[in-house]
């Protein structure tokens, strides 16, 4: 070998290591690139925001807003479902669709309702959500609404590449739709079924559109981004019902503040059989099914 | 100071008990908690059904139990219908109330102590926002059903309902386009 040749580029191994070393400090230490929702300064965040209004506005015709109001102090979210109650009227998974801009075709649901059979028990491998009966409540059959398990040691943030999905302070975990890049690893790791999926762009009627979002819950989506229930971000961080709960017409869905011991929820947990799905999975949720009979 | 204070309350408190029940004519039993009356929306009458007394008014009361066949004959009783008929529930005294078994008269507004006798499970599960539906703030303002604006009291059990459409079954084709 010519041991002159590599002093030919001076460059030595030791001022490349150096270079780039002080390149990744210094990408690191400026904050380079894109930001996260809270990572963003103030200012940024709202223009960012205000573009998607604009943005949006111009599309379904009529002013959008997109609120990006963050976790009450106290606060952590818990829901529980009567399944003594339940009728499997579907009224929710509606509801759902309404207010969270879930598209209407191709067709996606956060909520799925199961039909089981009372003499099986809770029987996911028998479990049928596609029942079509004239009448319901079928004759032994009893019914279990499934959505977004708002898991307190949740596997599917623990997958993301990207950071794209994380667990709010509040206990929502939420999905950032700009950051997600479609690899559907949460929807693997989910054991509840739970996210969907945007093959394609999804389509809302303009005059069906639910003007009153959230940047981390029912704005609208982009194709090729997973989503999942989020409690409805926008109306329980107001301080109002998830959707679900208020259009319930067996009064099955109960919500609240698993911190406040005078809320609805404690009481179930203190004076009620509760139960989680897939308790075994160790995955936590902060959705409880129970009987109040 | 602080104890005084208590004393008087509590005096202040057995005095408005004796006289209440002096006034009602009752034993004075042990003094119960006053439970606030949750805020209901209107009870659900039938069309000009309401107030009972512009028709019942000038009527002699029969107490015999009997099948209706003039009037009311669209009600069907199915509530323990074996035990059970019109004037258990409604008033014979004044016909624009419910009473309880007590004879405690109670407005359509507070039907839910009429249920709560029986139900009273129940009722402690409504009080507490478990049992029915409610709609508003989970932090706050809260809107209450009465019994009867679900159940039909005649007829509590609900009637099955039509589902909503299944979800579409995932097809090869129809996915993204």
């Amino acid at each position: 070998m010519d041991p002159a040749a590599p002093k030919s580029t001076g460059i030595t191994r030791r001022k490349f290591a150096t270079a780039a070393t002080a390149a990744a400090a210094g990408f690191v230490l400026t904050g380079c690139g894109p930001k996260r929702l809270y990572e963003m300064p103030r200012d940024r965040l709202r223009k960012a925001l205000d573009d998607m209004e604009r943005e949006y506005s111009n599309t379904y015709g009529k002013a959008v807003t997109v609120s990006d109001t963050g976790a009450a102090p106290g606060v952590l979210f818990g829901y529980a479902l009567d399944l003594s109650r339940c009728i499997g009227c579907r009224r929710c998974v509606y509801a759902c669709v309404e207010e969270n801009n879930q598209s209407r075709e191709p067709q996606v649901h956060w909520i799925r309702v199961l039909a089981m059979e009372k003499e099986r028990g809770i029987d996911f491998a028998h479990a049928d959500p596609y029942y079509q009966p004239e009448l319901v409540p079928e004759e032994g059959k009893f019914y279990v609404p499934v959505a977004c398990q708002q898991c307190r040691n949740a596997p599917c943030t623990k997958v993301c590449p990207t950071g794209a999905t994380w667990t709010e302070p509040d206990g929502i975990v939420v999905i950032d739709y700009d950051w997600c890049i479609g690899c559907r690893c949460c929807m693997a790791a989910c054991p509840y079924g739970a996210r969907r999926f945007n093959w394609a762009t999804p389509s809302i009627p303009p005059d069906e559109l639910q003007p009153n979002t959230h940047y981390l819950g029912n704005r609208p989506r982009p194709k090729g981004v997973v989503e999942k229930c989020t409690f409805c971000i926008q109306r329980v961080r107001a301080g109002r019902y998830p959707a679900c709960v208020e259009v319930c017409p067996v009064g099955a869905r109960k919500f609240g503040n698993l911190l406040d011991p005078d809320s609805e929820i404690r009481y179930i947990m203190e004076h009620k059989r509760v139960m989680v799905l897939k308790q075994e999975l160790n995955t936590v949720p902060k959705f409880f099914y129970f009987y109040a009979t | 100071m602080t104890g005084g204070a208590l004393i008087a309350l509590g005096a202040a408190t057995l005095a408005a008990t004796i006289s209440a029940s002096a006034r009602s004519g009752q034993a004075p039993g042990p003094p119960q908690t006053p439970v606030e009356r949750p805020e209901v929306p209107p009870p659900p009458f039938s069309e000009g059904i309401f107030p009972c007394s512009a028709c019942h008014a000038d009527m002699p009361v029969n107490r015999t139990r009997r099948a209706l066949s003039d009037m009311h004959t669209d009600i069907v009783l199915r509530h323990d219908e074996e035990h059970r008929w019109c004037l258990d529930c409604h008033s014979a005294e004044d016909r624009d109330v419910l009473h309880l078994a007590s004879r405690e008269p109670v407005p359509f507004e507070e039907s839910y102590r009429l249920c709560g006798q029986c139900h009273g499970e129940k009722l402690r599960d409504w009080r507490a926002g478990v049992h029915g539906r409610r709609t508003g703030e989970w932090n706050g303002h809260k809107q209450y059903l009465l019994c009867a604006h679900c159940h039909n009291p005649h007829q509590p059990r609900f009637a099955p309902v039509a589902p909503k459409p299944a979800p579409r079954r995932p097809s090869r084709g129809s996915g993204a386009r």
